[in-house]
């Protein structure tokens, strides 16, 4: 009954139904352009766009950020996250601090990232990184803190140092939840970073967006919409991909 | 690796090596002394294990069994008390001299049963080149050569107790310290798995202390059988199983080995019926609250 491939079907066929929606209401002319332009029109546009080549610069200034952003906040919430699960105390203090401050809509203190940093990648990068770095964080707290302790005691029992303890126990005994931490961190990251370009940039994929509504092309802004929205599943299968790698580890 | 520590000689004479292991009143205790929460979990205990015999230690839950095997191990440390490891007392983990075998499969979920020996040998720091072929004897001497390759969520629970045992095997020290080892396998598991560790036993001259639930086992396996009391825990008797190894399975049915079980029982009975009611009142205790 729910097979995969009705499963797809279904899908399709949804994804389909907004198409022809959108294909209905514009081409009959019950929606004026300048709100929705017509299907048409866009993926008149979406190919242009693929084909002149001009998505390549803010594709790799977007990419930049997003690389820059999400290292910085594996590195640092790998490393913090390490050291807060080594004791009870540090736990109890930093994991509801961590929790709540996660629970915060970071992108308020994105006029001061602007601030600080400027309109340029700068402020993207720190607002993506501080974003990413909370559950990475809080998820290899929590995953350093789940290795069952019989693993320890037995690799204690046959002789193994400290740094082979965190090599060969703590790491892939914590790897499966911190992996799905960066999966989280991966997703916010690249959606803070869009949604500071759109508030605030001078290049970048969100940038293209704000810039093409406001000299009033709406179909050269869903063009960039349809482009955006491709890189981001393309983004999010890679990642799926990798964290499918670490199933074993459970 | 093997003689080291004959020479040093603490205890004995020249001509009598030292026993494995020397428990010389043990005290272990946890929470504050004489407050409710207090708890004497063994209580002067001194126990030998002695060079190549298999000790049994046997007693109610919560006796202080697995935490007098911990001290033997260094896994623990006592509050009062001295351990010696051939003759030379200890305060942590000898991965030289002792191997664990835990209750609890410790066989990391996210190596194969190979990697899980060869990772034992890296810690013991065995050098790369010696590891491969260590681990797959080892493997062979358990009869799990078929399943190398596969992880620790593909096989019974059987088999993880022998990848177990295995890679304590593989670890080549003199002692083996195994904490109810079969004692999450069902019945017929634990009897082919005892009567192999006795046919392996009988090559390797290990002394082997073994913790366990099961008079059957007791029996079966030791040389000697330690009944502990319930709380505070203290050797109450030593009951020697005078049949060499290996042992076939018609001992099991030999009225030898029902006069010792039967003994063993009656030795236990008052302790596990001890233990029991203190549980009870702790519950009560605590329902009341």
């Amino acid at each position: 009954m729910t097979s995969p491939l009705k499963i797809r079907l279904f899908q399709t066929a949804f994804f389909g139904s907004i198409l022809a929606l959108w294909f209905g209401v514009t081409e009959t002319g019950y929606v004026s352009p300048i709100f929705l332009p017509k299907l048409t029109v866009v993926a008149k546009k979406f190919f242009i766009l693929v084909k002149s080549g001009e998505w390549i610069s803010p594709l790799s200034i977007t990419l930049y950020e997003v690389a820059c952003a999400y290292s910085l906040a594996i590195v640092t919430g790998i490393f913090v996250g390490f050291l807060v699960s080594r004791t009870r105390f540090a736990t109890r203090v930093f994991e509801p601090l961590f929790s709540s401050l996660f629970a915060i809509p970071l992108i308020i203190f994105y006029p001061l990232a602007m601030l600080f940093f400027g309109l340029g990648v700068g402020s993207k990068i720190a607002l993506g990184a501080v974003v990413a770095f909370f559950p990475i964080v809080l998820n290899t707290i929590s995953g350093f803190g789940t290795v069952a302790p019989i693993y320890q005691r037995a690799a204690q029992s046959m002789g193994a140092s400290g740094f082979m303890l965190v090599r060969r126990v703590l790491l892939p005994g914590a790897f499966p939840v911190i992996l799905t931490g960066l999966r989280i961190g991966f997703i916010v990251c690249f959606l803070s970073i869009i949604g500071g370009e759109t508030l605030g940039s001078l290049d970048g994929l969100g940038h293209q967006i704000v810039f093409n509504a406001e000299s009033m092309n709406t179909s050269g802004m869903f063009a960039w919409i349809i482009f955006i929205v491709l890189i981001a599943l393309g983004l999010n299968i890679a990642v799926q991909r990798l964290e499918k790698r670490g199933e074993h580890y459970k | 690796m093997n003689d080291t520590t004959t020479s040093k000689n603490t205890v004995g004479n020249s001509t009598n090596p030292p026993p494995a292991i020397q428990a010389r009143n043990i005290n272990q205790y946890y929470g504050v002394p004489g407050s409710a929460t207090a708890v004497t979990a063994l209580q002067d205990v001194s126990i030998n294990a002695e060079k190549g015999e298999l000790l049994c230690l046997i007693g109610p839950s919560g006796c202080g069994k697995s935490t007098l095997l911990n001290i033997m191990g260094g896994l623990a440390q006592p509050k009062s008390g001295e351990l010696l490891i051939n003759g030379t007392p200890i305060s942590g983990p000898k991965p030289d001299d002792i191997a664990f075998v835990f209750q609890e499969s410790p066989l990391f979920p996210w190596s194969t049963v190979l990697e899980n020996i060869k990772v034992g040998l890296e810690f013991r720091g065995v050098p790369k080149t010696e590891r491969a072929d260590r681990a797959w004897k080892a493997l062979e001497d358990v009869g799990l050569k078929p399943f190398a390759h596969h992880y620790p969520s593909q096989i019974s629970g059987g088999m993880k107790q022998r990848a177990q045992l295995a890679r304590a095997l593989s670890l080549e020290t003199d002692i083996i310290l195994m904490d109810e080892p079969f004692g999450a396998l069902d019945e017929q598991t634990r009897m082919v798995l005892g009567e192999d560790l006795s046919v392996m036993l009988a090559e390797a001259h290990k002394t082997i202390v073994f913790v366990t639930h099961s008079l059957v086992e007791a029996v079966f396996l030791a040389d000697r059988v330690a009944i502990m009391t319930s709380l505070p825990g203290q050797i109450k008797e030593i009951v020697e199983i005078d049949e060499p190894h290996p042992r076939k399975p018609d001992f099991i049915t030999s009225p030898k080995f029902n006069e010792l079980r039967n003994h063993l029982y009656t030795m236990l009975h008052d302790e596990i019926r001890k233990a029991v009611e203190r549980e009870n009142a702790v519950t009560d205790t605590r329902g009341k609250r």
